[in-house]
């Protein structure tokens, strides 16, 4: 039963995909100053605010200079990309501090509340799902596959005030926002972890649908297949089928699902994190796209498709490990 | 062994989800606004920086920093750094400050001259990113007479440069070791004011905690907290739920509040005007007989009635109606007849689908709003319904800056402006015809020769009576050449807790982020009753 586990094909994976990050990152970086640079958004009026609609032309133009924003767009990525790789991501201007610093102090809040929220919608979707399965028709199927659909359709932004309201305000028992309570200074576990239960509640209730359905037709499948008919015939115990061999056949495909949605995720955190005044990097990201701020919208853009292309390699890995027949040779 | 560990990693992610959840439930929301001395406020807006050099607190009432001047609840000014009001010498271009003795910045170091010299060089410098850098045009040089005298040379006479020096002081010491656009200063800012920044959590709050040196006295709230929530109903919520001691609310969700026992709704007087530009190189809104009848024609009654929920005035000019500087008789009185009756006498006479024609030209021209602004939008859709029955066509369009500046000499647009410190600040950018489409100034691109020397006299004379007359002038031009249809001036709406007592506010600019509301001098509020 023990067995070690195939490191060296897991390492050969882990390579491959490394050495394929390069030019994704290349690529995708310069897609986003190409797509910026056509955007009609101005990054000399953004970083101006309402400011610029009183500011001279003279005064506009110096800091588009400044900005360095009047280079053509190759020579703009380049000086980026050299800087960068020497370890210098620049500075943002709309944020006015080095774009290290700005992403460093909110990551963390992000990485908290995006991780929370996918462990809990993985767990309550996968039980929720199994639950569904066994008995197709059922009930307790017919409200969870409906309450599914619904709430694929409801957008994050639209829960999370209904969370508020039902809550914080009806109810009384949680915080509508922040990190901390307001008025207090010290970041405390206690309080982050109670002011983190609607925002991650809201999140993970968002990404749930995807993870029921998943499983329910996963285990669902499973169930009628030859192992599990097999496992009745010779007589054990309902639970022991369901958990031992229906759950872990049918989660395969969830597998894969887990790095589908780290895209899916990364926006709906953006959203939930807005409302829920979520000291993270979502307000960062809004603002970098809509003021055209090139060195915080690459660094993000960059951040966002290494997770992505993390949340890929890891359903590769556990897909391998759960069904030796795939391997590792993606 | 791997299906244990899955099972072992979901065992973990299960617990951690758990200790989560207890701790949610076994402490409910217990420190609701905090003790008599701390207060908590919602407000919309985040500042990008804290740091004068690029912007930040140059209207006043920045609570880290002081300027050279402050202006009182009646917006007169007033001494802060400086020991008392500036003297004018050489036909109004030197301005000489006296400084205030004894001050210290927040880390201990003394204030002198040099740190007043070193701001507004820092901010004159073409290096430096201050996008308002405009407002200190006037400025020659800027002069250290021993550490306690500071002189202004102006390039030429200007009689509003007092209600410049507001602008916050940054120390020499700190700013002055540092990239100036993105270094530590501009987040963790140190400053001479009666508060010092304790943290900034960006996109969460901005705490604040009283100088117990400060100049002025130490304030007698301790703790001052600016949450920052930018959707206006959550903001609504976290009032209600006791989460904040005070916010500011649109009117509809302000007047929510009206039977709540505990707390008080402040309207703010403004300065803050909407305004439709009537671009001269449009054949149409160009014309004087079209902009007069738009002028008398459109209903701005209705509009503060309707749109603003009484929460504000009928607008004239960009002098509101209650202000000394405001012209009597200038008001325009409401009169559908007339402005028929003006369009007919011009020539433009009743066309096809009730829209008027003069010499094969169609009365009808594009009104831009910026996208997403529902006061703007409401705003456009009023004035285009009343322009309608006048039989003028105004085609309401939204859009971005972006889209909306390229189409400004021709196309009307939905504008926002006003500055209370002085009449100078928005009229003479708005209508001096020598700046005509030179970024966002005088958008209309409004051409008027009385106009212009009216300006100019005001801006140069020191002379109250002068002045005056010259915005009189001003005013009364724009009666007879309407190159913009001002509609309303917006009152800012606070809603805050009854225990702080009595609160007062200024008169508010457009521009309104964490200096204006109630809290403008957080300083002086007595704790909790």
């Amino acid at each position: 039963m023990t067995r070690s586990l195939p490191w060296g094909p897991m390492a050969r994976l882990v390579g491959r995909r490394a050495a394929f990050a390069v030019p994704v990152l290349l690529a995708v970086t310069f897609g986003v100053f190409a797509v910026a640079e056509a955007s009609p958004f101005d990054p000399v009026k953004a970083y101006a605010g309402t400011a610029g609609l009183t500011a001279s032309q003279e005064n506009l133009d110096q800091l588009r200079a400044n900005l360095g924003v009047d280079k053509p767009l190759v020579s703009r990525w380049w000086d980026w990309l050299t800087a960068a790789l020497h370890g210098d991501l620049g500075d943002s201007s709309t944020l006015r501090q080095p774009v290290a610093d700005a992403i460093g102090e909110r990551i963390g809040w992000s990485v908290l509340l995006a991780t929370t929220a996918f462990v809990l919608a993985i767990l309550v979707g996968s039980a929720l799902g199994v639950l569904a399965a066994r008995r197709p028709g059922g009930w307790l199927d017919r409200c969870v596959t409906s309450l599914a659909y619904t709430l694929e359709a409801a957008p994050p932004f639209w829960l999370g005030l209904l969370a508020v309201w039902l809550f914080a305000l009806h109810l009384g028992v949680l915080p509508a926002g922040g990190l901390t309570d307001t008025s207090s200074v010290a970041v405390t576990a206690g309080q982050v972890s109670r002011h983190l239960v609607l925002p991650a509640a809201v999140l993970a209730v968002s990404q749930l649908p995807w993870f029921v359905l998943y499983v329910r037709q996963g285990v669902g499948d499973a169930l009628g297949d030859d192992p599990v008919r097999g496992a009745r015939a010779r007589g054990l115990a309902e639970r022991t089928v369901l958990l031992k061999h229906a759950f872990r056949s049918g989660m395969l495909p969830v597998l894969t699902l887990v790095g589908s949605r780290v895209p899916e995720l990364i926006t709906g955190a953006l959203l939930v994190e807005t409302v829920f005044s979520w000291p993270g990097i979502a307000a960062a990201t809004v603002q970098a796209a809509t003021s055209v701020d090139f060195p915080l919208l690459a660094a993000l853009t960059a951040l966002a498709t290494v997770a992505v292309l993390l949340g890929n390699l890891l359903a590769d890995l556990l897909y391998g490990l759960a069904d030796p027949r795939v391997g590792f040779d993606g | 062994m791997r299906a244990r560990s899955i099972r072992t990693t979901g065992a973990v992610a299960a617990t951690a989800a758990l200790v989560v959840a207890a701790s949610a439930c076994s402490s409910p929301d217990g420190n609701k606004g905090g003790s008599a001395t701390s207060a908590v406020v919602g407000i919309a807006y985040e500042p990008e920086t804290l740091s004068p050099l690029l912007g930040y607190g140059k209207d006043g009432n920045s609570k880290i920093f002081d300027g050279l001047l402050t202006h009182d609840a009646d917006m007169k000014l007033k001494p802060a750094l400086a020991a008392k009001l500036p003297k004018v010498g050489d036909g109004g271009t030197t301005y000489t400050y006296e400084l205030r003795k004894g001050v210290k910045f927040s880390d201990g170091k003394p204030f002198t001259a040099k740190d007043v010299v070193f701001t507004y060089e820092t901010i004159l410098d073409k290096k430096t990113n201050n996008a308002s850098k405009t407002e200190l045009d006037a400025v020659k040089s800027v002069e250290a007479k021993g550490d306690d005298t500071v002189v202004f040379h102006l390039k030429y006479p200007y009689a509003p440069f007092a209600e410049r020096t507001v602008l916050p002081i940054a120390p020499e010491h700190v700013a002055g070791e540092q990239d100036v656009n993105s270094g530590a200063f501009t987040t963790k800012p140190i400053g001479t004011g009666p508060y010092e920044l304790v943290k900034w959590s960006k996109g969460e709050k901005l705490v604040f905690k009283a100088n117990p040196d400060y100049w002025g006295g130490a304030p007698k709230i301790k703790n001052f907290t600016m949450a920052i929530v930018k959707d206006d109903d959550l903001r609504a919520t976290r009032l209600r739920t006791g989460d904040l001691d005070g916010a500011i609310l649109p009117p509809n969700l302000a007047g929510t509040f009206k039977s709540d026992a505990d707390k008080k709704t402040y309207a703010a007087k403004t300065f803050d005007y909407r305004v439709v530009t009537l671009p001269t190189g449009n054949k149409v809104a160009g014309d004087t007989a079209v902009r007069r009848a738009l002028d008398v024609g459109v209903d701005r009654k209705t509009m503060v009635d309707s749109i603003l929920e009484g929460a504000g005035k009928e607008a004239y000019g960009p002098v509101p109606t209650d202000s000394p500087w405001f012209t009597k008789g200038t008001e325009r009185k409401f009169d559908v007849t007339r402005a028929k009756q003006i369009l007919d006498d011009a020539g433009w006479k009743p066309g096809k689908g009730g829209v008027r024609e003069k010499d094969g030209v169609q009365a009808k021209f594009p009104l831009w709003y910026l996208s997403g602004d529902k006061l703007r939008q409401d705003h456009a859709l009023a004035y285009a319904s009343d322009a309608k029955k006048l039989g003028i066509k105004v085609e309401v369009q939204s859009g971005t800056w972006e889209v909306i500046e390229p189409r400004m000499p021709k196309d009307a647009v939905l504008a926002g402006g006003g500055s209370p410190a002085d009449p100078d600040f928005d009229q003479y950018t708005l209508l001096k015809s020598s700046l005509a489409g030179d970024g966002f100034n005088n958008m209309a691109h409004y051409d008027n020769p009385k106009v212009d020397k009216a300006l100019e006299e005001a801006r140069r004379s020191g002379d109250h009576a002068k002045r005056q007359a010259a915005y009189d002038t001003v005013q009364r031009e724009l009666v007879k050449n309407p190159g913009y249809t001002f509609l309303t001036h917006i009152d800012h709406l606070y809603v805050v807790d009854k225990s702080y007592g009595d609160l007062t506010t200024q008169v508010e600019p457009h521009d309104h982020g964490l200096a204006s509301g109630p809290w403008w001098n957080v300083e002086d509020w007595q704790p909790k009753k």
